[in-house]
């Protein structure tokens, strides 16, 4: 299973990862439009990020969250209704949403940000799934 | 499957839905069965919207024009109005899937309700309908089918093999997709053969369940609206709308809609385990904390708690749910109540043998077909529960009117050659369940008198098998020719009124304000239980305008709710009345102040309660309440708590020393008589209507109802 890692201690919370991410699948250099989120919280970085646990799956009502051949949980949007529960029952915080698109949004561990990071905080890894 | 004639064919353009409104809506009239049908589209004005708001209300506006004052319900004339509200269809927040039916009912011969889930109201507004009305009667069964996507309205003949639930659901599922994905985005009204004899007639309406790949069906159950669809010769109504997106109700604001529901998510997250469990266990999880409080029915409303309910608590039930499904009636609902039993085999029956998912039982059902009958095995209701869908039976009068047939058994009021060889004592799983069956083709002349109903049955009983009547009037457990649901009010006073002071008979949706009133003891008033059942009818039938579930309402609260407010206040749940106001005014784009609410609610509240009067009804005389809902009317129901009665008596200023049980009953009801009258006078009072119950001009006035119609029928009685 593939998904991305951060790594808290290396984060200086610049907000490089956010802006290539939102501009990469927004189109528009907006953090809340963002696949990840770094915040600052009292000096140090509060990362979200989808891990990829996958809990979303069984709550959406309409089937329109699976994992791909990757072990990444992608969204069908043509599926989806925007109901946002998979927000709401997300254990990590890391499905996000905007009005100004259909569906919620999630990472989907495709490195973009891994670039863009300049100190290295970030890196998609791959779990084998165990036995 | 059957073949399907095409005997009508309208187009229309599907109106676009603006800030929740489509601002039309649909009638079809199938004549007198004279084969000729007609279609046609009218416009909702601004002052329908500002006067009605939506579902129930547009429901009885519309209906009013339909009818007159002497209409019955198997009148061509009458007909079923289904309307979900401004709301209806929003994904963002949970349960706003919620649709009104409103129809004369063949019970009570005045204006029903009857509320379902379901996909049929979110789909018919992105059809381009606020409403859709069916009137008249066809000569041979129809469907009626509304394709969303085309613009166009169908009426086919068809003679199914089975005219049952679950079959015609399953069939019109597979007949209007063009594939597996597509079954989705159609939505099934249906009925069933009891309903062609039975006034109990359910309506059901589908969703597609993707995981379980199979069609469920959510009720309106009461009222007798699937004996109206029947009666009509309607086999289902169907509407398809594909790819919905939710943004169809085109909200004034997305960003607030999105970010109320996903708060509401989150919230019914982290509390519904440690609050109502309705993700694992559905309403069912009441069974317990009703019978810790002596509320459960328990054989006919004699008592209130059974050494047997671990048989069926909320463990019992959580074991026979299936686990972890998004178990929501409409898109967006976390609270997922709408369980589901998967693999069960029937065990009696036509369907014998077949393994079926039963959607349910809920706490109406568990305790109807269940308790109230003296039967604590979770297998038999779950049985009861897929015929009493499959055949359209409401299972709230369905159980609460053989819990009567049982009594009236017990008592030797009718025997076993009345029942045509059944023993019908409470707990008889096996000849309570043939009596289900035997009512689902009316053969049978003892089943087609049950299927009439608890005030029907009083008189066949008494004029036909010699039952005394006047303990058939003292037991019978019902208001305005409806059936009471699952709560036992005895010991509430004010819940007296929450059920038998309602618009349309005693059913749960106007107030539940037991734990207020009798465990709490935030009431202790008259004017006080007065205003409780002013304040909660009115908030509540809001739900009903807007097309909106309670249950996200309070069975979740905010973790702080009890912390921030007290008593009452807490009661209302104020963060989710919030809620509400801001999901209203973020589809409408029209600021509500929950003053306004109530206002909105009050109108149509009153205008129900003079249609009612137009039909005959509405006055004080109507609004009867058997013995049996104030107090214990036999002695083994005194002495199973003979203290607590004793105290009951002393709190009224009668000494119980040296009584026989018999006197202290009969003191305690005409203590109680009393306080009724006191408490309709008071609620009267607060309601803005006379003395005899009929709204005053002031208050019609007052609400901007004063129309000449509504105005000419309650001046004579002014």
């Amino acid at each position: 299973m593939k998904f991305l890692k951060p790594l808290l201690d290396k984060c200086v919370m610049c907000g490089a990862c956010m802006s290539a991410c939102s501009k990469a699948w927004a189109k528009k250099d907006d953090p809340e439009m963002s696949r990840i989120s770094v915040k600052n919280v009292t000096g140090l970085p509060d990362i979200r990020v989808c891990d990829q646990c996958g809990g979303c799956i069984a709550v959406c009502p309409t089937m329109a969250l699976q994992r791909d051949k990757n072990g990444v949980v992608q969204i069908d949007r043509q599926k989806c209704t925007s109901c946002l529960i998979c927000v709401g029952f997300c254990p990590s915080a890391s499905m996000f949403f905007h009005a100004d698109t259909d569906s919620p949004f999630k990472c989907v561990a495709c490195g973009i940000c891994v670039k863009a990071c300049p100190e290295g905080a970030l890196s998609v890894v791959e779990q084998k799934k165990e036995g | 499957m059957e073949q399907m004639k095409l005997l009508a064919e309208w187009k229309y353009t599907p109106a676009k839905v603006h800030r929740g409104y489509a601002r039309q809506y649909l009638s079809v009239d199938l004549g007198k069965k004279d084969g000729v049908f007609t279609c046609e589209t009218h416009p909702v004005s601004d002052e329908m919207i500002e006067k009605f708001t939506g579902g129930r209300g547009f429901g009885l506006r519309i209906l009013w024009d339909k009818v007159t004052p002497s209409s019955k319900w198997n009148d061509a004339e009458n007909a079923i109005i289904i309307s979900g509200g401004p709301v209806c269809g929003i994904t963002q927040y949970p349960g706003t899937g919620k649709t009104y039916s409103v129809f004369l009912s063949p019970l009570t011969d005045q204006t029903y309700n009857s509320n379902a889930g379901g996909y049929f109201g979110p789909f018919l507004k992105a059809s381009g309908f606020d409403a859709f009305s069916v009137s008249g009667k066809a000569e041979r069964d129809v469907v009626i089918y509304i394709d969303g996507d085309e613009g166009a309205v169908r009426v086919y003949e068809w003679a199914p093999e089975n005219r049952n639930s679950y079959f015609v659901t399953e069939a019109l599922h597979d007949h209007f997709s063009e594939n597996e994905d597509d079954k989705r985005n159609i939505s099934v009204v249906s009925s069933g053969e009891a309903a062609e004899h039975s006034w109990w007639g359910a309506m059901n309406f589908s969703f597609y369940d993707p995981r379980r790949r199979v069609a469920r069906l959510k009720q309106a159950g009461r009222g007798g609206g699937g004996t109206v669809l029947r009666d009509k010769k309607i086999i289902a109504l169907v509407v398809k709308k594909r790819d919905f997106s939710g943004k169809e109700n085109d909200p004034a604001d997305l960003a607030s809609l999105q970010k109320i529901g996903a708060k509401l998510h989150l919230e019914i997250r982290q509390n519904d385990d440690t609050q109502s469990l309705m993700r694992k266990v559905g309403t069912a999880h009441l069974n317990l904390v009703m019978n810790d409080y002596d509320l459960l029915p328990v054989n006919n409303f004699k008592f209130g708690r059974s050494e047997d309910i671990h048989n069926i608590d909320p463990d019992a039930y959580e074991k026979l749910f299936t686990q972890g499904y998004a178990d929501g009636c409409w898109y967006g609902c976390s609270m997922a109540c709408a369980k589901a039993v998967d693999g069960y085999e029937i065990a009696t029956g036509p369907d014998k043998g077949k393994k079926v998912t039963v959607d349910g039982p809920e706490y109406e059902t568990a305790a109807s077909l269940g308790s109230n009958v003296g039967i604590f095995d979770p297998l038999w209701t779950i049985e009861t529960n897929y015929y009493a869908d499959h055949y359209a039976l409401d299972t709230i009068s369905l159980g609460t009117g053989l819990a009567f047939v049982c009594e009236c058994y017990e008592l030797g009021l009718i025997n076993k050659e009345h029942t045509n060889g059944l023993e019908l004592k409470f707990g008889a799983k096996d000849d309570l369940l043939e009596l289900i069956h035997r009512m689902m083709d009316g053969k049978d002349e003892f089943a087609a008198a049950v299927g009439k109903g608890i005030r029907k049955m009083k008189e066949i009983f008494s004029e036909k098998y010699g039952a005394d009547r006047s303990v058939m009037e003292r037991i019978g457990m019902e208001g305005q020719g409806l059936e009471v649901s699952q709560y036992r009010c005895q010991e509430s006073v004010a819940q007296w009124g929450g059920y038998f002071l309602t618009l349309k008979g005693p059913q749960h949706d106007e107030a539940w304000v037991i734990f207020m009133d009798m465990v709490n003891k935030q009431l202790p008033t008259f004017e006080d239980k007065a205003e409780a059942l002013f304040y909660f009818p009115n908030f509540r039938l809001w739900f009903s305008l807007a097309g909106i579930c309670k249950l996200p309402w309070n069975d979740v609260e905010p973790s702080d709710n009890r912390i921030r407010y007290r008593g009452i206040e807490a009661a209302k749940v104020p963060e989710h009345v919030q809620n509400y106001l801001d999901i209203y005014t973020a589809v409408t784009g029209k600021p509500l102040s929950k003053e306004e609410m109530i206002l909105q609610s009050e109108r149509v509240y009153n205008y129900e309660r003079v249609f009612n009067l137009r039909m005959g009804k509405g006055t004080r005389e109507w609004h009867n309440i058997p013995d049996r809902a104030l107090g214990p009317v036999f002695p083994d129901e005194w002495n199973v708590r003979a203290d607590y009665f004793d105290g009951r008596l002393r709190e009224a200023g009668i000494a119980p020393e040296g009584l026989p049980v018999e006197e202290k009953i009969v003191k305690l009801l005409e203590y109680r008589r009393k306080e009724w009258e006191k408490l309709v006078d008071a609620v009267y009072k607060r309601r803005g209507w006379n003395a005899n119950g009929v709204p005053t001009l002031e208050t019609l006035k007052r609400l901007g109802i004063d129309f000449p119609e509504v105005v000419e029928v309650v001046k004579p009685h002014q």
